[in-house]
């Protein structure tokens, strides 16, 4: 498959008065046509920021991307203009945003928002956009479709808003779907029916989809291929099977510890708890950005940083001693 | 054996009684209409006919999705709402019938850890004068160096170092800020704790951390907690019995494992499947029943069973009375009519 996406070496920092924040600090990654991309990381690791920058949608300033490229479909996105800027956006890549609450506009009604793409970029008529307005909300999984476009946003609940921001985000048949958080702001039970909904989708229809979050169980089940972050640095790479599975890189597998799972029949232990806290990117350690927190840093993992590394196929990590961890994990857990 | 694992075993034989017995707690909110002159217009019914009893040294779990009134039953425990009707006996005295001034003394013995470690302390108010005000309040301490002693105890108890203690809120992190909950709740060195959310508002990696602070708080003061949340996993790991909350009304209260590894009621059965377990493999193999639509308004709430308008197995018969919670098999209780061994309903 070829790359619909190719993000390289991108650089997204913020300009403040406090110093420089390196937000995002090179990172790089493709996206196949089709494919799940699951990206996991704690809150101000630059999970947003980065998928911000495709869409070019920092705020400037004080955001500015520093350095890097962007290729959608063999384009650059970061070299382009507004007005094509605009041609891309809600067209070719759509974005699904966290807060259903917020992302709709308050004052016009659920169809007007609908058609307002449609009319723009698919150059539809009222009536054209107002029956593909229909068919989408339908295709959501929205009862009444045609009764509901004259409705206003506070008259859907948390999950039918995302719903409609899913629908949103389909209308032009896009390439590919950014969904940044799509269902923290969710009960559990409405995150699995909106999960669900666009993993059909996004297979009925071809859709490369990107899924932002920080919670591992929801990548887990729905992406083919994860993308750990921490501080502004992608960390690690691999098959979401073989990541679960066999974790490289000592925050990644920190992360899998440090969560009560459902599954575990053991009676009460204690979690393995990361001691600290995520380091302040606008001041940032020198070395590795973990090796305060990790428990298998060196004198070295202070002093270079680590460059993200293929240890087996398809399985990158950022990481100096990944050959170490597994006979060092089972040190620690022995003593 | 711990204090706290010995205080269960006590209960389990009979030899003492709950520490907390919940009976039929109903709460209300109006909802009114008109400005000038407000005239009820219908009930929100937040709480309705929740029963339940928490032993000493036990930690009792309260899940369900949001709106389901799990926060409400914390604060009508504690009287921050005055419940519609029902008992909240504490230590075989009923709170509920408590005068305020009695209420603040009974406030000693039970407090509360609150959800958004943001919004819960003041910002005018430095880290010590925080923890130290119910110091105060109940006039704990006799000298201001006693006081100041007893403020760094408490710092030092949940991890944060004494120098701190001149520092404002905003000067701390969201974890930082959930233990400088924790410390005041722990001032008045209180027997039972009502944790509402503590972790929700946390990252992942600081989550562990806090949930096995209150562990480890737990077995050195014998604390009592109900923990409300909303995360399965998190109260699987930290609950000893787990309570499942439906609009209102708790359907199922069983044993921890008992709980996960035979969900009777189907709401707990669909609230457990949803919960996305971070390993791939299992995941592909696992059953998911995906509930459809919303669950309905607290203020108009579906006749019969509260569930039944979502619910895989419901059919007539569970549209006449919300069935009454029962006990199926040795602590194990459920409230559903097509759960075998549950019996004829009665209606």
């Amino acid at each position: 498959m070829a790359a619909l996406l190719e993000v390289k070496n991108l650089k997204t920092h913020f300009f403040t008065a406090d110093g420089v924040v390196k937000a995002v600090d090179g990172i790089s990654y493709d996206v196949a046509e089709g494919e799940v991309v699951g990206i996991v990381g704690e809150s101000g690791c630059g999970k947003s920021v980065g998928a911000m920058s495709i869409m070019r949608l920092v705020a400037s300033p004080p955001g500015r991307i520093v350095e890097g490229e962007v290729l959608f479909e063999g384009e650059n996105l970061v070299e382009m203009d507004d007005k094509e800027m605009r041609e891309i956006r809600g067209n070719r890549i759509a974005m699904v945003f966290q807060e259903p609450m917020t992302s709709l506009n308050p004052v016009l009604t659920i169809g007007r928002q609908l058609t307002e793409t449609l009319e723009l970029h698919q150059n539809m008529s009222k009536n054209e956009a107002r029956d593909r307005a229909a068919e989408l909300l339908s295709m959501v999984g929205i009862p009444d479709a045609n009764q509901r476009l004259d409705d206003y946003p506070h008259q859907f609940s948390g999950g039918m808003r995302q719903r409609v921001m899913i629908a949103m985000a389909l209308s032009c048949n896009p390439k590919l779907i950014i969904a940044d958080e799509p269902t923290t702001a969710l009960d559990v039970t409405i995150q699995a029916q909106i999960l669900e909904l666009m993993q059909d989708l996004s297979e009925k229809l071809g859709t490369a989809l990107i899924i932002i979050t920080h919670n591992l169980g929801v990548v887990a089940r729905y992406a083919d291929r994860v993308l750990v972050m921490y501080a502004g640095k992608i960390i690690e790479t691999a098959s979401a099977v073989e990541l679960y599975k066999n974790p490289k890189h000592p925050y990644t597998l920190a992360l899998l510890n440090s969560v009560p799972r459902l599954d575990s029949s053991e009676g009460r232990v204690r979690l393995d708890a990361i001691d600290g806290l995520p380091p302040d990117l606008g001041n940032l350690p020198g070395g590795c950005c973990f090796a305060p927190r990790c428990r298998f840093a060196a004198e070295s993992c202070l002093e270079e940083d680590p460059r993200l590394r293929e240890i087996e196929s398809g399985h990158n990590s950022a990481c100096f001693r990944v050959e170490q961890i597994e006979e060092l994990s089972s040190v620690s857990v022995k003593t | 054996m711990s204090l706290a694992e010995n205080t269960i075993e006590a209960t389990r034989d009979g030899v003492e009684a709950p520490l907390l017995e919940v009976t039929n707690l109903k709460m209300y909110f109006p909802v009114t209409s008109g400005i000038v002159f407000q005239r009820k217009v219908a009930d929100v019914k937040a709480v309705d006919n929740v029963s339940f009893t928490i032993n000493k040294g036990e930690t009792l779990g309260l899940v369900g999705e949001s709106g389901c009134g799990k926060t409400t039953t914390g604060r009508c425990l504690l009287q921050l709402y005055k419940p519609t009707e029902g008992e909240v006996k504490f230590n075989g005295q009923d709170v509920t019938k408590l005068s305020n001034s009695d209420m603040r003394q009974m406030r000693r013995e039970m407090q509360v850890i609150f959800q958004d470690p943001y919004g819960s302390l003041n910002p005018r108010m430095t880290c010590g004068d925080i923890v130290g005000e119910p110091l105060k309040v109940h006039k704990l301490t006799n000298s201001k160096g006693e006081y100041r002693d007893r403020v760094s105890e408490l710092l030092t108890t949940v991890g944060l170092s004494t120098y701190m203690s001149d520092r404002y809120p905003h000067e701390f992190s969201g974890g930082q800020r959930q233990r400088i909950g924790i410390a005041r709740a722990l001032a008045v060195n209180p027997s039972f704790i009502v944790c509402d959310e503590p972790v929700s508002a946390l990252d992942v990696s600081i989550q562990a951390q806090v949930i096995n602070l209150l562990e480890d708080l737990q077995q050195e003061f014998g604390l009592t907690y109900l923990f409300i949340a909303h995360d399965l996993s998190v109260v699987k790991h930290i609950s000893d019995r787990i309570a499942v909350m439906y609009l209102g009304h708790i359907v199922e209260v069983a044993d921890r494992n008992e709980l996960y590894d035979n969900p009777l009621h189907p709401y707990t059965r669909a609230l457990l499947s949803a919960v996305p377990i971070p390993d791939p493999v299992m995941e592909a193999d696992r059953e998911r029943i995906i509930l459809t639509g919303d669950v309905p308004s607290p203020m108009s709430p579906p006749d019969g069973c509260v569930f039944h308008t979502r619910c895989p197995v419901g059919d007539d018969d569970c549209e006449i009375e919300m069935p009454e919670l029962r006990e199926v098999t040795p602590g194990h209780w459920v409230a559903c009519i097509k759960v075998e061994g549950y019996g004829d309903p009665g209606f």
